[in-house]
């Protein structure tokens, strides 16, 4: 097996684990952080597979290696916005929870009024 | 078997645990320590499969700048007693399950190579002498797909446009509520004095040397970020508020510039966002230049937040 065989089936792996922590796990903060080791692994995958077309005697084929950065700013990106979304789901609420069915939290509405 | 193999295995196997750690810890601040960690192993990895493009990017924004972002989140949700329940055993075994089957078949995919190889690595290397670039990645980047290139950076001021838009009515147009540190002499306060000139130079020399070797206006801006970042936590400089108005003229310089020279390129080129014959490397380090300025503001504005205070008279 080959270095980037190896890689990629890392890469599989870490999509699989970063799936489960997304599902199973209810902290927001956490489903992020899964999220984050998900489109990681797909990183890997993408970059694994395109590297089987490295011809032209480069080490890997630079055109999905162009689309892996661009896509690792974009998570970022969305990484800021979650982030940005739980906390002030936890200024409104007092409470850093996806529970929709126990309404415990008291609101204080501080802000918009 | 060599020792570069035993060293794959060994990363491989390290990415691995750390990836289980960042899911199966039980503090948020274990875990997100872990994904900083995780993000430089995974960089190593990248340069193992020679992408050294990708790895910069991966180790200074998947490790670097999320982790800061998590870090910031953790300590303030540390106070927030979460109700949250675990999932039951039983879903979480069939999670378990489908996320196994999930990483089986991308795991089939890959061990199992198609007939004909899909590739455009051919056609890049005939057609990159004619945009003076060396570096392949940053062809890419700017000459073939310069229309995503764009559109990325309008993503980052969309996002830092959603993330400020999250402010109450009374702070809009105020200072981000970034965390301080400000303490005299420190070792946090003799290292943002030291670093920023240091960082400044790599930050410029990465978006130089972007055109020509692994490198580019995202690493560049980054680097700018984060001395930008940690001049400011150092509390040697203040966090501006955000209606300032020559930070939203840093926030849009690149995109405005990069927009202007492709629409440029529909007069004295052939289409949008094309160069001009015997231009183009002048006109890409320009449009780099001017990104990476507009990169490292929008990320540290990013790390810094939504507006939480407004100026005091």
């Amino acid at each position: 097996m080959n270095a980037a065989n190896l890689f990629g089936l890392c890469g599989a792996a870490l999509v699989g684990f970063g799936l489960y922590g997304l599902v199973t796990n209810p902290e927001p903060l956490r489903k992020i952080l899964a999220f984050n080791l998900l489109g990681s692994g797909v990183f890997l995958v993408f970059g694994v597979v395109s590297r089987r077309a490295a011809a032209s005697g480069l080490g890997g084929d630079p055109v999905p290696q162009a689309m892996v950065i661009t896509a690792i700013v974009v998570a970022f990106a969305a990484t800021a916005m979650a982030i940005a979304l739980v906390l002030r789901l936890l200024q409104e609420t007092g409470r850093s929870t996806l529970n929709a069915d126990n309404p415990g939290g008291t609101n204080t509405d501080r802000g918009n009024s | 078997m060599t020792i570069l193999s035993v060293f794959d295995i060994g990363l491989a196997v390290l990415i691995l645990g750390i990836g289980v750690w960042t899911i199966a810890a039980r503090e948020a601040f274990a875990a997100v320590i872990g994904f900083v960690v995780y993000g430089l192993l995974l960089s190593i990895a990248w340069v193992r499969l020679s992408a050294v493009d990708v790895a910069l990017t991966e180790a200074a924004i998947g490790g670097g700048m999320t982790g800061m972002l998590m870090l910031g989140a953790v300590a303030r949700l540390r106070l927030a007693k979460g109700n949250d329940t675990r999932a039951s055993l039983p879903v979480r075994l069939a999670a378990g399950v489908l996320c196994a089957l999930v990483a089986a078949g991308l795991a089939t995919a890959i061990l199992s190579p198609p007939e004909a190889i899909p590739t455009l690595a051919p056609m890049v290397m005939e057609n990159l002498a004619q945009s003076g670039l060396g570096n392949p990645v940053a062809g890419v980047l700017f000459v073939y797909r310069a229309l995503d290139t764009l559109l990325e950076k309008v993503v980052l001021i969309l996002a830092l446009l959603g993330v400020w838009s999250l402010a109450p009515d009374s702070v809009w147009g105020g200072i981000p509520g970034l965390r301080l540190y400000a303490q005299r002499s420190s070792t946090l306060t003799f290292l943002a004095q030291l670093l920023p000139p240091l960082g400044i130079v790599v930050a410029i020399y990465m978006c130089w040397v972007g055109a020509k070797e692994p490198g580019g206006a995202f690493q560049g801006g980054t680097v700018l970020a984060a001395m930008w970042l940690l001049v400011m936590i150092a509390g040697l400089r203040s966090v501006p508020s955000i209606d300032q108005r020559w930070l939203r003229l840093l926030l849009v310089v690149g995109p405005v510039i990069f927009l202007a020279i492709g629409i440029a390129g529909m007069v004295l080129a052939t289409a949008f966002l094309a160069y001009p014959a015997g231009y183009a490397k002048p006109l890409i380090v320009a449009v780099e230049f001017a990104l990476t300025l507009s990169i490292g503001v929008a990320l540290g504005l990013l790390a810094a937040g939504p507006p939480e205070r407004v100026q005091r008279p």
